[in-house]
């Protein structure tokens, strides 16, 4: 009797090399237990300078007031606004990944989960700052809450999708973070076992909650990462149709449309997976993963971003056409003269946003350029490019020109200290990436070894043997045992 | 808190393949097994070790639903009972405009709860410390912890754990529960001249 389960020999291998158990722990692991390196410390070091930079530009912010933004009454969403939604959106690759594909029972979500849920969560962190710091007078942030007050109490206002988000973005913020956690448990407690100075014992002891790898615990592990994973794919889907909500909701030209919430959907994953390829990229190369996190991972995830790239795509041109459909002199005006005549002041975001969006992921039709890790790195800068210019051109082109033409505010740029908040989200993301990649294991060890006799390479290869041999008592005995 | 010491024979095998069968044999031949600890979810053992499904997910269910009624009882009391605000002429109960921050708290508290609910049935929090029959069960071994009553004969059990394929095996007096402890310090919850 085997207990190999059967995959078919066509797909590739989603763990290189000759490994086993321990050789998994090791390669993932050992890493932890080094000191880190000098490019670690330059991109740490780094990334907290523009963190400091970015709470500076803040200080001055909550200080002189949003007059430091160069907002006016007619642009009141600028950078700001803009960088909450691409940073939402961002934050959507990693649930979908852990999620969506752990239900669709997608065997190469396992190499790039734990990595990508971090990024979730650290993108969230980095949405949550921007309206946040809007708001002005911050340290009355916590009015958004429903709490029992003194003024009436006066509640807040639960048919307001501003008061949605606040729900939205908090709710995904937590569950994400107990997802990535309860995966993270049994990881720790292998770092915790083969801790050998003091220090790390006490730490990953602590953080590892005793976590033994009893089978009654695995159970209800199991159990709860398919409730939390079916839980959280509405989730995903509703915090970007929420954050849709803020804009479709309302009566601006360009905003006030129903096709929103699956157009945000799409785009959220689009940018999304382009800054997991980002990271990953990076990673794979920097601590030597190439084994886990492999070309066919890469070109898994190209497929996802040509498929989204098309519908979002394919959402720019729907709304185009509804825009002249739907007659409305407004409407009309905000595609045809704010965004796609090339000439208009913003007309140019608009062009680079097609360029970036729409017409760059097509080469991810060729497999050759999926599987080129130079184009997909170059690639997913231009995506997340495209993505900012996205917000930015719904947001600034629909508001710049609004209904009463003498308070039409031509140009608008940034101030040093909207880039600077800009960046400072960066040095938080940044900062807390290089942390979890140093101190966590980024690739999920124990899902890893649950996949590894099914797809390893090693594994698979000895099937095939088994398969040349005698094919029909191989499809009897594996293959039927699989079953 | 404490589960009691007991006296267990532990035999660890490196492949879930040969770990299946032992599992088997040393049930039908009547010893208990106590746990079988091991360093990812393998499917099925569950089963073979005779444990009944987990009722987990009907605790998030409650939960889950928990969250829809505190949501929508709590809104719809603000805005009909305790402050109807007028907003725009548009009705009090305006149900439509909930259905997001229904959906949103009653997936929070399922969570949440479902959460709490883990780590509470396995005695799952910082400072807990329990005893480990092997440090590699949460790298490349499968641990099987066979109890030992007064009964058993331990050489018997040794032995047939050995043929079963077990990889080491050796005899460990542990105690079953939890404890608040550290990891980087040698502790036990009893003392040494208390008997075991």
């Amino acid at each position: 009797m085997s207990l190999l389960k059967y995959e078919s020999q066509v797909r590739e291998p989603l763990v290189d090399g000759d490994k086993n158990y321990h050789q998994v722990t090791e390669d993932i692991i050992s890493p932890i237990e080094m000191k880190p390196t000098r490019l670690w410390y330059i991109g740490f070091y780094i990334s907290v300078g523009l963190l400091l930079f970015g709470a500076y530009s803040v200080y001055r912010e909550v200080t002189y007031g949003i007059g430091q933004w160069n907002l006016n009454k007619t642009i009141g969403w600028g950078w700001d606004i803009t960088n909450f939604v691409w940073w939402v959106g961002i934050g959507h690759a990693g649930t979908l990944i852990s999620a969506i594909l752990l239900l669709f029972r997608q065997g190469w979500r396992t190499g790039v989960n734990r990595a990508a849920e971090a990024m979730t969560i650290f993108a969230v962190m980095c949405a949550g700052q921007f309206p946040i710091w809007h708001m002005g007078r911050v340290w009355m942030a916590f009015f958004v809450l429903p709490y029992p007050n003194t003024r009436g109490p006066l509640w807040v206002n639960f048919n307001s999708p501003l008061l949605w988000d606040v729900f939205a973005i908090s709710t995904y913020f937590t569950v994400s973070l107990l997802f990535w956690y309860s995966g993270l448990i049994p990881d720790l407690a292998t770092v915790r076992d083969r801790a050998k100075t003091k220090l790390r014992k006490l730490l990953y002891g602590v953080a590892a909650f005793g976590w033994t790898g009893s089978t009654k615990h695995w159970q209800r592990h199991e159990s709860l990462s398919l409730v939390l994973a079916g839980l959280s794919t509405p989730l995903v889907l509703s915090v970007h149709t929420i954050v849709s909500f803020d804009f479709a909701t309302s009566v601006i030209p360009g905003w006030h449309t129903t096709i929103f919430p699956p157009y945000f959907v799409a785009g959220a994953i689009f940018s999304g997976f382009a800054m997991v390829q980002t990271l990953l990229i990076v990673v794979r190369k920097v601590m030597g993963l190439q084994d886990y996190i492999t070309i066919g991972h890469i070109e898994a995830m190209n497929k996802v971003i040509v498929l989204t790239g098309s519908i979002v795509g394919c959402a720019y041109l729907t709304e185009l056409f509804i825009a002249w459909y739907g007659q409305n002199p407004y409407e009309w005006y905000a595609f045809s003269q704010n965004r796609a005549n090339l000439f208009s002041p913003y007309g140019w975001s608009y062009w680079l946003m097609m360029f970036c969006n729409v017409v760059s992921p097509q080469l991810f039709w060729s497999s050759k350029l999926r599987r080129n890790i130079t184009v997909t790195f170059f690639m997913s800068i231009v995506v997340n490019i495209g993505m900012w210019y996205e917000r930015f051109v719904i947001i600034v082109t629909s508001i710049y020109r609004d209904f009463l033409p003498s308070s039409w505010s031509t140009y608008y740029t940034p101030t040093i200290w909207e880039i600077g908040f800009y960046l400072g989200t960066f040095g938080l993301f940044f900062t807390c990436f290089f942390l979890f990649a140093k101190y966590f294991p980024v690739i999920a060890v124990a899902e890893i070894k649950s996949i590894l006799k099914t797809t390893g390479e090693n594994y698979k290869v000895k099937m095939t043997d088994i398969e040349k041999q005698d094919p029909e008592k191989f499809y009897l005995e594996e293959v039927e045992h699989a079953h | 808190m404490a589960g009691g010491i007991k006296k267990f024979v532990v035999g660890s095998f490196d492949d879930e393949a040969v770990l299946f069968p032992a599992v088997k044999n040393v049930r039908k031949a009547g010893y208990k097994i106590h746990d079988v600890y091991t360093p990812f979810p393998v499917h099925g053992l569950d089963h073979a070790l005779g444990l009944r499904e987990t009722s987990l997910h009907t605790a998030g269910f409650i939960f889950a639903i928990t969250g829809t009624t505190t949501a929508l009882s709590f809104m719809s009391w603000v805005f009909t009972k305790d402050w109807p605000l007028n907003i725009g002429g548009k009705p009090h109960f305006a149900l439509p405009a909930w259905i997001p921050i229904t959906f949103e708290l009653t997936v929070l508290f399922s969570a949440v709860g479902m959460v709490l609910t883990f780590c509470y049935l396995c005695q799952l929090s910082p400072f807990v410390k329990k005893h480990h029959f092997h440090a590699r069960a949460t790298d490349d071994l499968f641990v099987m912890a066979v109890e030992c009553t007064d009964k058993t004969n331990e050489a018997e059990l040794k032995s047939f754990l050995q043929n079963s394929g077990a990889q080491e095996i050796n005899t460990q007096v542990a105690e079953t529960g939890w404890w608040i402890g550290r990891y980087d310090r040698e502790q036990k919850l009893y003392r040494e001249e208390k008997g075991y």
